[in-house]
Parts: structure tokens; C-alpha cells; sequence
């Protein structure tokens, strides 16, 4: 964690980019030309206080906002370099490739099985055995396997909230995407649950580009590599992590992560 | 302050008083409203119970005078009744799908809910005489077609309703997360969706069943009645409500009778389609 210097962050590469986006509700403006890259590989973490727009930047990256009329983007996004938002993008395939993790766990009405096998299903024909074996490694890449594996049968609504949400990270996990959204994934959850959730994103990180709306400071402490500090609908700052929380360049963000508002 | 009753001050006794007078006006408006409803009921077991003997399922309507049952009421019933929740309940399941995941807060959507509105409180006679001119005078005969299709009608909008309901009430971020997997919207609403609301859709059918299988003016008009065994639905079918319009109307005892037995058959029947759909939301409701 935060290996990166800020002399090096030119040289790794960024997964995703945003280019002076802006995002509208209706008429009204929520978000101010925000500029923001996600670096391979790495977690950032994305901090403000409530109604920052924190949230609404995070889902323009898989366009998930487009479920509801009203709502849209301006500016630049690219994914590997390609644009996100032009209006030729299969929103299927962009989702497939940036999975998203919800603030309060979401299990599908379906068995623990079911539940990872229904994204792998939208996109790969497998065999019983082959799909056993996905939802397997799916359910031991979120840290769920030995709690879950004599009961696959048993409904995703009958686990804890903790486990859940890790039902919910294996769920995305199992479409392969390259980029994974966590949208306050343990808001809702206990000490211990956010303890392992924290875990598995420093684990997730070798394989995905993560980014992560928190409210909890020392949460995007210990997991983040970057910090983008929001207010407002503009983005304030951005930079290693260590750096923003122990010498931030702009006043609001002192006065923020000091607790001096928000 | 004293909690001793010789202190209540007069506007605290006021107060007392008129709630003990409100709690007395409550409960005999209830107990009186429930009476008229055990009336009806204790009659309706009373008369009906005596004349239930197995003749009624076993012989068909008779002439005045003579021995007879319903069985050709009942199964033209069963088979109108069924038929219209067949031709109703998808119209219905997919019209209030359209209105909660399609077109959520569009014109359309607001449009047909109001006209949906209008077409539940319809009087079910207005929907006979249309399906009168529609399939029954054009072809010069009553039919049992024009009764499921009247029946099917006043089915729509009571499904309509429940299934916009019952959709609204899946939460949306369940929907966000099947999207954000890469879901489509058809994908969405079959897989995730509807098993979510599995129980309230169930509901809904069930209660438009309850609600057609008692209706007498849209068959009136429709597939009128058959006094012989007939499931041939270019004919005339018989149903159990029009044949205890006609029988409880005539001045023959064995006829009253029938009638009596029909109604008591019509209440179980919408009795144990309420309880179950009643059972099933609680059931549902417990789940989550």
C-alpha cells in the first residue's frame, strides 16, 4: 500500500480516465468538469462529505446511471483508452468488463449458486462441471468458499450482511471484469465484516483496477494507494494517499480530513 | 406534578371522556357493519348446506319441479372463469410490467393507469353490453367465447393493478445490480424481478379470479345459459352465477334451493382464493 511516490504516478498506467466530466440531474448540474484517473492495479478511493457527488461520479463509469431518464454525462471517459461514453458502446459489454459493488448488499432472489452463475451465464455457455468450477473459484476469490460451500443450494438472503456483500464481490468477480466500482461496500456492515471486505480489495487489487466511494477516512487510508478528494461536485484533490492525508495543498481538504465539516 | 386522580384537571377529564365516547362510536359502527356481513353469511351456510348433496355435482340443472344439480353450471364456470384468467392475466401481468419497468413515470404510464382506474371501477354490465356488440351480435348467437372475454375484461384491470403495485415494491438497487453484471432489461425483469414479486403476482391473478368467478351481468349478455350439459364454447355455456339469478328469481322451492347451494359454492370459492392470496403475501412478506 501507497509503494507509489508522487514523482511516480506518470509512468503507471491509468485503466480508466476522466476527462473534465460533468454530470447532470435533470437541470441541474452535480458534477463540475471532474478530471480522474484510476492507475492499473491500483485503489483509489474516492472521499467528500454526503452529496459531493462522490457516487455520481462512480456510476458514469459504468454508465449505470442511464437506468433512469434524465440523468446524463458530459465530457471524456476512456476504458483502455477507448471512449465510454459514445453512444455506440453495448452497455452490456462496458458493465461486463466494469463490475460494481452496492452500498448495501444485494443478493438476487436465487440460490448462493445461482446468484454467481447468473452474470456468468449472460456471457458463457458451460458445462455443470465447468460452471461448478467458476462458482467455486468465484466464491474462494471473495473469501466466501468454506463458510458457503455445504449450503449452495440455500437462498442468498439467508446469509449475514457481511456475507452477502462478499456474495455480491464474488458475484462480480465471476464475469472477469477488469475494473471493479465499490460504492460504500461496508456502510452497512460490522467492524469484522469491513475488516475482511478491506482485505479482500488489497487482495483484489492484483488482479483489478478498484475505485472506492468511503466515508470512512481510515478506511480509504488503509486501503487506497490514491485519494481523489471531492466538494461539492468538484474534485479538489488527487494523489498518493499518504500525501493527501498528511499534507494536503488545498485548504478544504485540510479542513476535511481534520473533521472540521462534512 | 401529581399522578393522583383527584388531580386531573378538568380539560385532562375532557379529554378522557371524549376518547371513551370516540372508542364507543368506533366499535359499534364496527360491530354493526359486521353484523349485516354474519347475516348474510350464517343465511347463506344455513340454506345452502341443507340443499348441498352430491346431485349437485353429479346432475344437471333441472326443469322446474323435477331433481337436478349445477354440474353443467359448475363446469361452464370453471371453464369460463379459467379461460378468462388465461386470456387476462398475461395482458395484465404484462401491461403492469410495461408500466413499472418500461415506461416508469412517462405520459403513457400515467395515461394507462388512469384509464385502468376507470375501466376497475367500470360497471361489469357496460363490459357485457361491449362484448355483446362485439362478439355477440355480429355472429347472431350468445356464446361462451363472449362470456370468458367479458370475464377476461373485468380480470385486466384488477391484475393491472396489483402487478404495477407489486413490481414498484422490488427495490431498485436489486435492478442496479443485475444491470450492473450486464443484465439486459429483459434479463432483468424475468430472472431477478419477477421472482422477486413471484408471491404479489400470484396475488393479483388470484384475486381477479375471486373477483370474475361471482360475476353475473357480463355473462348475462355474453353466454346468457344453457340448461343441458354443454362445454362448447360457440354455444351458450351456463355458469353458476346466472343460473342463481335465474333460479333464486323463480318462484319454485327445488329451484331457491339450487340457488342457495350455488351462492354458498361461488363464497367458498372466493373465499379460499382470497385466503390464499392473502396467505401468500404474508408469506411473502415474512421472507424479506
Amino acid at each position: 500500500m501507497n509503494e507509489a511516490q508522487g514523482t511516480q504516478s506518470s509512468s503507471i498506467p491509468s485503466k480508466m480516465e476522466a476527462r473534465d466530466l460533468s454530470f447532470f440531474y435533470g437541470g441541474s448540474k452535480a458534477l463540475k468538469s471532474v478530471s480522474l484517473p484510476l492507475y492499473q492495479n491500483k485503489v483509489t478511493s474516492i472521499i467528500g462529505p454526503s452529496g459531493c457527488g462522490k457516487s455520481t461520479l462512480l456510476r458514469i463509469f459504468n454508465r449505470i446511471y442511464e437506468l433512469y431518464p434524465n440523468q446524463r454525462a458530459e465530457g471524456e471517459l476512456t476504458l483502455s483508452g477507448g471512449n465510454v461514453l459514445a453512444s455506440t458502446v453495448d452497455l452490456n459489454m462496458l458493465r461486463a468488463k466494469v463490475g460494481m459493488v452496492f452500498q448495501k448488499p444485494t443478493p438476487f432472489p436465487l440460490s448462493i449458486y445461482d446468484n454467481i452463475a447468473f452474470g456468468i451465464r449472460l456471457y458463457e455457455r458451460l458445462s455443470k462441471a465447468e460452471m461448478d468450477q467458476r462458482v467455486e473459484t468465484a466464491l474462494r476469490g471473495a473469501a466466501l468458499w468454506d463458510e458457503v460451500k455445504d449450503k449452495l443450494n440455500a437462498n442468498g438472503a439467508s446469509l449475514s450482511g457481511g456475507q452477502q456483500q462478499r456474495l455480491c464481490i464474488a458475484r462480480t468477480v465471476a464475469v472477469k471484469p477488469e475494473v471493479i466500482l465499490f460504492d460504500e461496500p461496508c456502510s452497512a456492515l460490522d467492524p469484522i465484516s469491513t475488516a475482511r471486505i478491506e482485505e479482500l480489495i488489497d487482495e483484489l487489487k492484483q488482479t483489478y483496477t478498484i475505485a472506492i466511494v468511503t466515508h470512512s477516512m481510515q478506511q480509504a487510508v488503509r486501503v487506497s494507494d490514491y485519494t481523489a478528494f471531492m466538494y461539492l461536485g468538484e474534485l479538489v484533490e488527487f494523489g498518493v494517499t499518504s500525501q493527501v492525508f498528511t499534507t494536503p495543498k488545498d485548504k478544504r481538504t485540510q479542513d476535511y480530513i481534520t473533521g472540521r465539516f462534512g | 406534578m401529581s399522578l393522583q386522580s383527584q388531580n386531573i384537571s378538568s380539560l385532562y377529564a375532557r379529554r378522557l371522556r371524549f376518547n371513551t365516547v370516540a372508542i364507543t362510536v368506533a366499535t359499534t359502527v364496527t360491530i354493526i357493519g359486521l353484523l349485516w356481513l354474519a347475516n348474510i353469511l350464517v343465511v347463506l351456510f344455513w340454506n345452502g348446506f341443507t340443499g348441498l348433496t352430491p346431485a349437485v355435482f353429479t346432475q344437471m340443472t333441472p326443469a322446474p319441479g323435477s331433481a337436478g344439480g349445477l354440474l353443467n353450471a359448475i363446469a361452464g364456470s370453471i371453464e369460463m372463469t379459467g379461460l378468462g384468467i388465461l386470456l387476462g392475466a398475461p395482458v395484465g401481468i404484462l401491461a403492469g410490467t410495461y408500466m413499472s419497468e418500461y415506461g416508469r413515470g412517462t405520459r403513457l404510464t400515467q395515461v394507462v393507469r388512469f384509464l385502468n382506474d376507470i375501466l376497475l371501477s367500470a360497471p361489469s354490465i357496460v363490459i357485457g353490453l361491449f362484448v355483446y356488440e362485439l362478439l355477440v351480435r355480429p355472429f347472431g348467437h350468445f356464446s361462451g367465447w363472449a362470456g370468458a372475454l367479458a370475464l377476461a375484461l373485468i380480470a385486466v384491470p384488477v391484475i393491472v393493478r396489483t402487478t404495477e403495485d407489486m413490481l414498484l415494491l422490488v427495490p431498485s438497487p436489486l435492478r442496479e445490480a443485475a444491470a450492473a453484471l450486464g443484465a439486459t432489461r429483459a434479463t432483468i425483469i424475468r430472472v431477478i424481478v419477477y421472482r422477486s414479486a413471484k408471491e404479489g403476482l400470484v396475488t393479483g391473478v388470484l384475486l381477479a379470479f375471486a373477483r370474475i368467478s361471482g360475476e353475473t351481468a357480463p355473462l348475462l349478455f355474453t353466454a346468457l345459459n344453457n340448461q343441458f350439459w354443454n362445454v362448447n364454447l360457440n354455444k351458450s355455456v351456463s355458469s353458476l352465477p346466472v343460473v342463481i339469478f335465474q333460479f333464486a328469481l323463480s318462484p319454485y322451492k327445488d329451484w331457491q334451493s339450487l340457488a342457495w347451494t350455488g351462492a354458498l359454492l361461488i363464497t367458498l370459492t372466493a373465499l379460499a382464493g382470497n385466503i390464499i392470496a392473502r396467505s401468500l403475501t404474508n408469506f411473502g412478506n415474512k421472507k424479506s
